[in-house]
């Protein structure tokens, strides 16, 4: 204990400081570029898999392995496999465009089952009433199924995000200046684990809870219904 | 030569065949109507004619060109002449009652916006729903949602209106609303297939009456002789009954 408060104005010094604040910008830019990319394929990937007919068969069981396959690999073996595989390819990749590789596949795994809830909560008779107005697939996602589902995409999508933040921590692993691996640094450069975790902890903390909140917000004002929206909106104007 | 006939449609809905070979034809202008118990068959004709239900076999005309439901360019062109209103109305939820109305007529037909407005509030006033044109569909009653699909299937301009059950779905007191809106097309010569368990309307309405029992024709005839004297031991049986009631 004494020791932790003999370091502390040492540890709290501008320069630990600052490193700290670029390893948290990075590990919240790795999460949310991996993220967003992911959910984006991983609409594709549903989009893809619920095609119907018979030539889309190969690929609809090409989408439930990938999900199948890597829900079921732990998150530090994709970024190894990730890691070896870029390096047998090219050998210039960054750290940092290996770890949102490795990120984005995962996101797509997770997120895919998310986004195809979300698409069959809206009734099949909308998009056959669009079907029969000669509506594409496409448009009819688009315009008809995606608005609707998005109540129902976007809190656990961002839930997911947000919990994906600690699990980043990983990637320093592989040697990516995120958070954790600013922690271990710190901790060689002989300041003590307790403080330097805490630390560490309390930056998780402070990212991972106001985006949490932000996603409750969006939950609760997704939920609303239109109607009610509407007036609201009315009564302010 | 008739405007549409179907003849010997058959559809299956996996390994059960819901439609046996299904033939009529009506003229251009007039109300055909399809009768009969539940389960007979008549919704899947109507689906089947719009390409949602795939036919197995069978033929459909239009002005005497035949439609093969194999290729989705026929399909889309089926489409075009045709439209249908469901049961349970399948308005699109997160657009309001005049985007309802215009989106297929400008994103699809591309027609130009302003006219198809114009069309749409004319429309819309003719179901009287002009005072509903930014009210969302579960804002509504079923009854004036059902109005608002019927308006949304009139603005594709199709020669010919599918009506599938519009009225099954609505309280009591919200049946005449409908009813009469399908009333006044029928006056004004829109040819239309109206599937309905409303035996008082189809008398009314209904130009010819096709009766179906367990996915096959049983007997087509005029709504008086149907009603009144029906030939079949079938149609003895199921209009028997509904007068009974």
């Amino acid at each position: 204990m004494e020791r932790i408060i003999e370091q502390l104005p040492r540890f709290f010094t501008e320069g630990n400081m600052l490193l700290l604040l670029e390893a948290a910008g990075l590990t919240l830019a790795m999460t949310f570029v991996g993220c967003l990319i992911g959910f984006g394929l991983a609409f594709v990937l549903v989009y893809l898999r619920q095609a119907p007919g018979l030539w889309a068969l190969p690929l609809r069981l090409i989408c439930i392995a990938y999900v199948e396959i890597f829900r079921r690999i732990p998150f530090l073996v994709v970024i190894y496999l990730v890691l070896f595989f870029i390096q047998t390819v090219s050998s210039d990749a960054s750290l940092f465009t290996i770890a949102v590789i490795a990120i984005c596949i995962y996101a797509i795994a997770y997120t895919a089952d998310i986004i195809r809830g979300g698409l069959e909560s809206v009734p099949r008779t909308q998009i056959e009433a669009a079907q029969a107005m000669n509506m594409s697939r496409l448009r009819t996602t688009f315009t008809v199924v995606l608005p609707q589902a998005w109540p129902v995409i976007i809190p656990p999508a961002i839930a997911f995000a947000v919990s994906f933040i600690k699990d980043t921590a990983l990637v320093s692993q592989i040697g990516v200046f995120e958070l954790t691996f600013r922690g271990k640094e710190l901790n060689n450069q002989g300041f003590s684990g307790v403080l330097v975790y805490g630390t560490i902890a309390m930056c998780y903390f402070m990212i991972s809870f106001p985006l949490s909140l932000l996603g409750q917000h969006l939950e609760k004002r997704l939920a609303t219904p239109r109607g009610e929206r509407r007036a609201r909106k009315v009564r302010r104007a | 030569m008739p405007h549409l006939a179907v003849n010997d449609v058959r559809a299956k809905y996996g390994a059960l065949e819901v439609l046996k070979g299904v033939t009529f034809s009506m003229g251009k202008g007039e109300v055909l109507a399809l009768v009969g118990p539940s389960g007979s068959g008549k919704s899947t004709v109507l689906r089947t004619l719009v390409g949602l239900t795939p036919a197995t076999r069978g033929q459909v005309e239009i002005d005497g060109t035949a439609i093969d439901y194999r290729s989705s360019g026929a399909v889309r062109a089926a489409r075009d002449r045709m439209a249908i209103v469901f049961q349970q109305y399948n308005l699109f939820q997160n657009m309001d009652v005049m985007r309802n109305v215009t989106i297929a007529p400008i994103k699809i037909k591309r027609r130009p916006t302003r006219e198809v407005m114009a069309e749409a509030d004319r429309l819309l006033d003719m179901v009287g729903l002009a005072h509903k044109k930014d009210a969302y569909p579960d804002e509504l009653s079923g009854g004036q949602q059902q109005r608002v699909a019927i308006a949304r299937a009139l603005a594709l301009q199709p020669e010919i209106l599918l009506l599938d059950e519009v009225t099954s779905a609505l309280d009591p007191e919200l049946v005449t609303e409908v009813l009469d809106t399908i009333r006044r097309l029928a006056r004004e010569g829109m040819s239309m297939i109206i599937v309905s368990h409303e035996m008082a309307f189809v008398r009314e309405v209904a130009d010819q009456v096709v009766f179906m029992d367990q996915g096959e024709v049983i007997e087509v005839g005029r709504p008086s002789e149907m009603f009144e004297a029906p030939r079949t031991v079938r149609a003895r049986d199921f209009f028997g009954k509904i007068i009974r009631h």
